[in-house]
């Protein structure tokens, strides 16, 4: 009896070390989750250094104006996504097309319920970004208090900045690198897709490891030489530019690449 | 149950995962590809044989300086000096030192090897990509030894056709009106040459005036007009044979023949009744069919090169624009709208663009324009030039120039020019005479 009470007590003396010791990190995910830490904080703080607050109402209606023309527009809401801002129609021709769809159904009721069910997805977007600056406020509190309590969690924060991918001056500095290495072939077809995935592996050093067209089955399709011509000559770019500009720290962030070469501008200009 | 902690515990084990960056590159730079262009090797027997019948030194040399010179013409390309070669001829045809060469900053090598069989030429040559170390095309010609220029202009358009990814158009020919004389009193003549200015011929002998020679772009004939006891004559011409026939005398004015994309048709204007318009006529039946019928004066017209449009130029809105319609006449539409006077517009071959002169202000433009008439461009500017012709890959256009006489009348001259769609490469052709009304041929490999 004394026997298996002790055999108890160490195998559960056993469990609660395990479980101290290995688990701890689950005591911190509610923390770590938190549902307000919101990349568009760590975006925004990236990317610009213009002060939120003043101009935050202004930016947040004119983002919701655009957000309830998208979204009237589209039918399929993947294109929308997909598309580039550059790429995004002008205001008269939105409000035309919304006319034509309308004007296209035949059952009045459906329509009815389209638009609420976009008004409805509208409504959860402008919540969210009506809320957007109070939401900052309230992350930033937060995240300082955080910052007091322990100093693990703030590196963890820091390194799910580091998450968002490269910073705009970052970003630039490759970029430019590689515009003076492209030589565009200047005979490809401007009204075909002239878009070439390149991945890259990179050393630490910005040398290339590998690197791997991600369309490769194009290169050999019949009608599609060009592609090869194009692809080729990003190739040629890359080993031309190595090592590339890559920033000094963070290396499991950017040791896997993809360049997208796109010479439809160029070609079109 | 230690073993199943452990389990829990590795599948719980945080993994970082990172997403993958992804960076748009939407520019490069335009300036040219550095190539090597190695000069071919050649063994000594073949050197002398060559010596013998060509009376050329080297002729592997000889072919690499037309591809060297085909390649800078066109403005794509930097062929580097060859003192900064570091590798022979004969080795780096094998087998390229790499290294060696992006040294140089090359981008793309060009090697290869001349040999006497048979007594024919054999040309082989190889295209290498430097950066990525491996060969981009291989391919060998065989010809008897007096068209060795013509290998060059080959292997020309096929690295240019392997790098740029469009076709080449330096094996082709160049058709114009060479002229002679005080400019009161020109001997005209119809004249051919490579399109480096080579091979020069004359097709006629300058007793009567010739005017707008036009190839088919699908085989080697030639339209042109000429005056015999002073009435318009349209001729045609094939360049292989010789053999030379009317295709029809015409009334009053008659301006411009030209071919259909089949070479079927020409298309051209007239005058009947003093009303300039558009006709076609089937070269088969010869039935002359009228295409355009308004009060204007419709000329130039040019056909798409799908034969569904034609383009031409009128003045039906008061000042001469240019217009397009179905080839059956119908649709007409202006697409020009800029400021001045708008003429003989050339649709391009690869059918985006409509070329054209413009006259604004006293100087005449050489432009193209989308054919919608949107995405109107300039590309070049001058006291007088017109008349331009799109090299077959619709890259380069070839036009004619003339300048100014001083107050006694001297100084005149008419010279070809080249240009391409950049406007930055601008060339004068060089030929033997004075020239105007060039004419491009389509590939002659082909």
């Amino acid at each position: 009896m004394n026997r298996n009470i002790v055999i108890s007590f160490g195998l559960h003396t056993l469990l609660v070390i395990i479980t101290a010791m290995s688990l701890p990190f689950l005591a911190k995910k509610p923390i770590d989750l938190p549902p307000i830490v919101s990349v568009e904080l760590i975006q925004i703080a990236e990317k610009t250094n213009i002060p939120f607050a003043p101009k935050a109402k202004k930016i947040i209606e004119e983002v919701k104006e655009k957000e309830k023309r998208l979204v009237s527009e589209q039918a399929p809401p993947k294109k929308i996504k997909k598309q580039k801002p550059d790429a995004i129609p002008l205001p008269d021709e939105k409000i035309e097309k919304i006319k034509k769809i309308e004007d296209k159904k035949q059952n009045p009721e459906k329509i009815e319920t389209e638009v609420k069910q976009v008004s409805e997805f509208e409504k959860k977007e402008l919540f969210d970004t009506n809320n957007i600056a109070a939401l900052i406020d309230k992350s930033k509190v937060e995240s300082a208090e955080i910052n007091k309590k322990t100093d693990k969690i703030s590196q963890d924060q820091d390194k799910n900045i580091d998450f968002g991918g490269l910073s705009l001056s970052e970003e630039d500095a490759l970029k430019a690198q590689i515009f003076g290495c492209w030589s565009i072939p200047l005979g490809l077809p401007y009204n075909e897709n002239l878009l070439v995935r390149i991945k890259l592996q990179l050393k630490p050093d910005g040398s290339i490891m590998k690197s791997e067209i991600l369309d490769h089955a194009r290169m050999n399709k019949p009608g599609q030489g060009f592609y090869k011509v194009l692809a080729e000559s990003a190739l040629r770019a890359i080993k031309l530019c190595q090592p590339l500009r890559v920033p000094s720290t963070g290396y499991e962030r950017w040791k896997e690449l993809q360049l997208n070469f796109d010479a439809r501008d160029m070609l079109e200009g | 149950m230690l073993f199943r902690y452990l389990f829990i515990l590795l599948i719980l084990l945080p993994v970082k995962s990172f997403a993958l960056i992804e960076v748009d590159i939407t520019r490069g730079n335009l300036s040219p590809l550095p190539v090597a262009v190695s000069p071919l090797s050649i063994d000594e027997d073949s050197r002398n044989s060559f010596k013998k019948i060509l009376k050329k030194e080297n002729i592997g040399s000889e072919i690499s300086a037309i591809v060297e010179n085909n390649l800078k013409q066109s403005g794509l390309f930097n062929p580097l000096n060859k003192d900064a070669f570091l590798q022979k001829p004969d080795i780096a045809n094998l087998k390229p030192r790499f290294e060696d060469w992006n040294l140089i900053k090359a981008q793309a090598l060009i090697t290869g090897k001349v040999t006497f069989v048979d007594e024919k030429l054999r040309v082989e040559f190889r295209l290498w990509d430097v950066l990525a170390g491996k060969e981009m095309m291989a391919l060998a010609f065989t010809t008897v030894p007096s068209n060795w220029r013509r290998v060059g202009h080959i292997i020309s358009d096929k690295v240019y056709e392997r790098l740029t990814g469009e076709n080449g158009y330096f094996d082709t020919r160049i058709i114009y009106v060479s002229e002679e004389g005080p400019k009161t009193n020109r001997i005209k003549k119809l004249a051919i040459m490579d399109q480096d200015g080579f091979n020069n011929k004359y097709l006629t002998l300058g007793n009567e005036l010739v005017l707008t020679p036009r190839f088919s772009p699908t085989n080697q004939m030639v339209t042109y007009l000429s005056y015999f006891k002073n009435l318009p004559r349209v001729y045609l011409l094939d360049i292989e044979t010789g053999m030379q026939e009317v295709v029809g005398d015409f009334p009053g004015m008659t301006f411009a023949p030209r071919f259909s994309p089949d070479g079927k048709k020409i298309i051209m204007s007239f005058a009947e009744n003093g009303n300039s318009d558009i006709y076609t006529m089937d070269l088969e039946n010869r039935i002359v069919e009228r295409i355009t019928n308004h009060p204007s004066i419709d000329t130039s017209p040019s056909f798409s090169p799908d034969g569904k449009q034609i383009t031409f130029n009128s003045d039906r809105s008061k000042y001469q624009q240019i217009y397009i319609m179905d080839s059956n006449g119908k649709n007409v539409k202006r697409i020009s709208f800029g400021n001045g006077l708008y003429g003989t517009p050339v649709w391009s071959p690869r059918g985006d663009l409509i070329a054209f002169t413009k006259l604004h202000k006293g100087k005449f433009y050489i432009g193209v324009m989308r054919t919608d008439g949107t995405g109107e461009r300039l590309l070049t500017e001058n006291f007088y030039q017109e008349a331009p012709s799109w090299s077959p890959n619709g890259r380069v256009l070839i036009f004619y120039r003339e300048t100014k006489t001083n107050s006694k009348g001297e100084g005149f001259s008419a010279k070809l020019w080249s240009i391409d769609l950049t406007g930055y490469n601008e060339k004068m052709v060089t030929t033997e005479t004075d020239a105007s009304d060039p004419s491009w041929s389509s590939l002659l490999s082909n």
